[in-house]
């Protein structure tokens, strides 16, 4: 019988050897569950946290013979709670994907050919150091620039500085968060974190614009939606697309593109005329009320109308809804906010209602991050660098990540100084980046393009030397003080050894760091070592962390404003700024105010990209766990049009831009759930890497139709949705 | 004697499919076959527009089509606790289960000729464990526990609210029962 064959074999394995890795590897997971199930061998549970996406869950990898079969959530950790969504369960199809980067690799033909040979660690790391060396003597050290996300950024920030570039880029800022971040840093001295603090659970509204929570998938804020809906919160949901939490609204509002700021100054002027604005609040903790409440009088509901297609009465409505609710009103500040150019001054308009409804730092609105801090490690200064750092462009308002696109027009022109080397960690940028041509163009411009990465995505296929970095679930990393509602230590550790040749980006960036002169910054000789001295001077248990995977702080939670935690705004006047004098004195609109933004012309869609809940952009489409839910994306078109089109559901179409630049084929997802005016596809697809076997070529990408895109004069914010497309049905 | 039994509160799925990969790795489901899926429906027209999402797997009905029609006796419910299960030694993969199921909750095993489906997880059960599924659950859509006991968080769950089962008329008496609508009004 199978079934004993089997059991037979497995017998006279373990009995002929010591089980090492090599055999372990061998075995499938069923076979490895059952001999668990069967008392043969004992499974190990390792706590971690994941990276699938940048949340940062606590997990536990369930360990059988060395192979991870299974990953859950942490029920410790506040992310995750005992949970962890589609990504985060098949974490493990990232560690064993056979695509991986499994050597260092050194390009042998021209740049995106895709030609390597493998190298081994001592010739990669002594050949990128040797031409950084070399362009830090030519050009200066700022002329290396560091493009990076998630956690390869803390080894590699350190390595930067010490050679002495701050030329960062994450597009974390400039095409994701930035906007919102600034716009309400601006107005309440802080943004409102990530993960963001809404305090959903205690709203009794929640608006949501444009935030597709539960598609958009971030564990803990999805669980806090859900719950939120059970109890019967009202959703306002302003989405061009009936998405899933549209479809749990109380009232779902099918907003024209590009309108959002129209609304939310209509709301505002209502809620103000009704004197729905919570008056002691405002009275104490705001500047500027009056010139608001001027500057909003011409936004009425009937003029909302005519630029929402929203009609007077629902605004009417839900600005009451709102309003009688507050101060338990969560208006969400979004996270993904890059989309037309004037938004820093859009998510300092839901700022300002935030505060008009009195709902900053009272339950059901955002609560309050722990003042609690950890201290540092005491280190050697970084070198001091006589010529600043150009990447933050001319945007006073652009944050410490930098804006990336500003060093590609410095590596594209040469000006204000050359930029000749580029590090690229945990970022695809040909995905991340809008025009995929001029990020191209500027990749052919550099003297050195190194690669970090674990998977052999667009970017790193283009690289002059590819560095396999091993996976989350085989390395350490720093460990993570989380602010939500209280302090928290959370530790990622290997919870099986690398495969392949791959390595840790610590070890990485100490190994790279010797090579280039800047050893003595890196002063420990394992990532763990450096851990310890950490813990040993938070006053942490080590052991008690590597065992639990999270340690909390209850006692530094302080969510709401009380007698014993009373209001403190970080800003210059140490209020709320409704008007914002900074914004006056650097030339911008003090107040938020409505610019008209182009609309499709007949015949063309706008586009819009989001998420799915089992994808992290570009980076998990090859994940075979996750590949076999969702292979490929399709084009969302409100069936009317596509009807008029002769598309049908699953037909394959294309779609083509205003500057004719064309997507690969894509299937037709023919629906009521859009407007007709808007076409939308789930972002990350469409890869031109032939190394990512399942993934290539699979879907539409829509950052390749991203050619235009509209900065934020205050931030360097690149807005995205500005684009136009055509459908054309492919034979 | 505990009776199992799922809740699915529909009101808290977001169709995330958490519940799907989980399972999938739990019970090493070969590739392109499932145990459970969520369907996302929706009816109406633009912008008038109701949606449905939810989870399916197999119900462990008290009167399992799929038991009956088994020639072999493979299929068989569990007498302690009601769990409709599969004796795989048994099973010659006749799929005669899979015709007569009409919730669509059975596959073939392709490397192994068996057939197979959801078994509340059974082997997570036993050790105090919810199912991989409920355990993982984003939304707390999925809930678990023995309807025999007032306390248990599917008696708890099911109180007050307005619950269904699919297919009733097919006669199959389900064990997962369905929330669709708020039990109290706005």
């Amino acid at each position: 019988m199978a079934i004993d064959l089997t059991r037979r074999k497995f017998l006279k394995i373990s009995g002929a050897a010591t089980v090492g890795a090599t055999v372990a590897l061998n075995l499938p997971d069923n076979f490895l569950l059952w001999a668990e199930e069967a008392g043969l061998v004992k499974a190990t549970y390792v706590p971690t946290y994941c990276e699938i996406c940048f949340w940062k869950c606590g997990a536990i990898a369930k360990v059988i013979n060395g192979r991870v079969v299974k990953l859950e959530g942490n029920p410790a950790h506040p992310n995750s709670r005992g949970k962890l969504c589609a990504r985060g369960s098949g974490g493990m199809g990232l560690l064993y994907d056979p695509d991986r980067i499994k050597t260092p690799l050194i390009r042998e033909g021209k740049r995106g050919e895709g030609k390597y040979r493998k190298a081994s660690w001592e010739e990669a790391l002594a050949m990128v150091a040797e031409k950084m060396n070399k362009i830090k003597q030519k050009y200066g050290p700022q002329s290396m620039a560091l493009f990076s996300h998630g956690c390869p950024t803390d080894h590699f920030l350190p390595l930067f500085s010490a050679y002495g570039s701050q030329n960062i880029g994450m597009p974390s800022f400039a095409q994701c968060r930035g906007p919102r971040d600034v716009g309400f840093e601006l107005t309440f001295g802080e943004n409102p974190g990530s993960p963001e603090r809404v305090d959903m659970v205690n709203s009794k509204v929640v608006v949501l614009l444009g935030s597709h929570l539960g598609e958009n998938m971030h564990n803990s804020q999805v669980q806090d939606f859900s719950e939120a809906v059970s109890r019967g919160a009202k959703f306002i949901v302003a989405d061009p697309r009936f998405s899933i939490a549209a479809g749990k609204a109380h009232t779902w509002l099918p907003i024209r593109p590009g309108t959002d700021m129209a609304l939310l100054l209509a709301w505002t002027n209502i809620i103000i005329k009704e004197g729905l604005y919570d008056k002691e609040y405002v009275h104490s903790h705001t500047n500027g009320f009056r010139e608001l409440a001027a500057s909003v009088r011409e936004y009425t509901p009937e003029w909302a109308e005519q630029e929402t297609d929203i009609p007077a009465a629902q605004i009417i409505e839900t600005a009451r809804l709102i309003g009688k609710n507050a101060p338990a009103v969560c208006i969400h500040p979004g996270r993904h906010t890059t989309w037309y150019g004037d938004d820093v001054q859009r998510t300092r308009a839901i700022a300002i209602l935030t505060a008009l409804l009195g709902s900053w730092g009272r339950p059901g609105g955002i609560f309050l991050a722990t003042n609690a801090t950890m201290p540092k490690l005491p280190a050697k200064p970084y070198p001091v660098i006589p010529t600043p750092p150009l990447n933050r462009g001319d945007f006073k308002f652009a944050g410490a990540e930098g804006v990336t696109q500003v060093i590609r027009t410095a590596t594209l022109t040469g000006k204000p100084y050359p930029i000749k080397g580029w590090f690229v960690s945990g970022t695809n940028l040909m995905k991340a980046l809008p025009n995929q041509q001029a990020t191209l163009d500027a990749i052919n411009k550099l003297d050195l393009l190194v690669v970090v990465d674990v998977m052999p995505y667009d970017t790193a296929m283009l690289a002059d030397v590819i560095l396999p970095e091993c996976s989350y679930l085989e390395r350490h990393d720093t460990l993570v003080v989380g602010k939500g509602k209280m302090m928290n230590v959370s530790i990622r550790q290997p919870v099986v050894p690398p495969l392949y040749e791959s390595k840790p980006a610590w070890w990485i960036a100490k190994e790279l760091a010797k090579r280039v002169g800047a050893g003595e910054y890196f002063p420990w000789n394992t990532y763990e070592d450096k851990m310890k001295s950490q813990c040993a001077l938070w006053g942490v248990n080590y052991e008690e962390l590597k065992n639990k995977g999270v340690v909390a702080f209850p006692d530094t939670a302080a969510p709401y404003f009380t007698a014993t935690n009373p209001p403190e705004f970080k800003t210059e006047s140490k209020k709320i700024e409704l008007y914002s004098k900074e914004l006056k004195e650097a030339g911008f609109d003090p107040l938020p105010r409505y610019v008209k933004h182009p609309q499709p012309a007949a015949g063309q869609f706008r586009l819009l990209y989001g998420r799915s809940p089992v994808h992290t952009f570009s980076r998990t489409t090859n994940n075979p766990e996750l590949h076999e839910l969702y292979p490929e994306n399709e084009v969302w078109v409100n069936s009317k049009q596509a009807k008029a089109l002769g598309l049908k559901n699953g037909d394959y179409a294309v779609l083509v831009n205003q500057d004719g630049v064309k997507s690969s084929k894509v299937r037709v997802k023919a629906t009521e759930r859009i407007r007709e005016d808007s076409v939308y596809l789930v972002h990350g697809f469409g890869t031109t890497s032939k190394e990512l076997k399942r993934a290539y070529r699979r879907g539409a990408d829509d950052q390749g139709l991203v050619t235009r895109y509209a900065v934020d004069p205050i931030c360097g914010s690149t807005g995205m949705r500005v684009n136009f497309v055509k459908l054309v049905k492919e034979a | 004697m505990p009776k199992y039994a799922m809740v699915i509160d529909q009101r808290r799925c977001v169709a995330c499919m958490a519940c799907v990969v989980s399972c999938k790795k739990e019970n090493e489901v070969p590739p392109e076959h499932f145990r459970t899926r969520v369907l996302e429906m929706v009816e109406g027209e633009f912008p008038k527009l109701r949606m449905e999402l939810r989870s399916e797997l197999c119900n462990h009905c008290d009167n399992p089509p799929c038991v009956a029609n088994c020639p072999t006796g493979a299929s068989y419910k569990r007498e302690e606790d009601g769990l409709v299960l599969l004796k795989k030694y048994r099973c010659v993969g006749c799929k005669a289960c899979l015709a007569a199921c009409p919730y669509d909750a059975r596959y073939i095993n392709p490397d192994k000729g068996f057939a197979d489906k959801c078994t509340f997880c059974e082997h997570r059960i036993k050790e105090g464990k919810e199912p991989a599924c409920v355990a993982t659950c984003i939304g707390k859509s999925r809930i678990f526990g023995d309807m025999d006991d007032a306390k248990s968080p599917v008696r708890v769950a099911l109180q007050g609210a307005h619950a269904e089962v699919l297919l009733k008329h097919a006669g199959t008496q389900p064990r997962v029962y369905y929330i669709k609508k708020f039990s109290k009004p706005e």
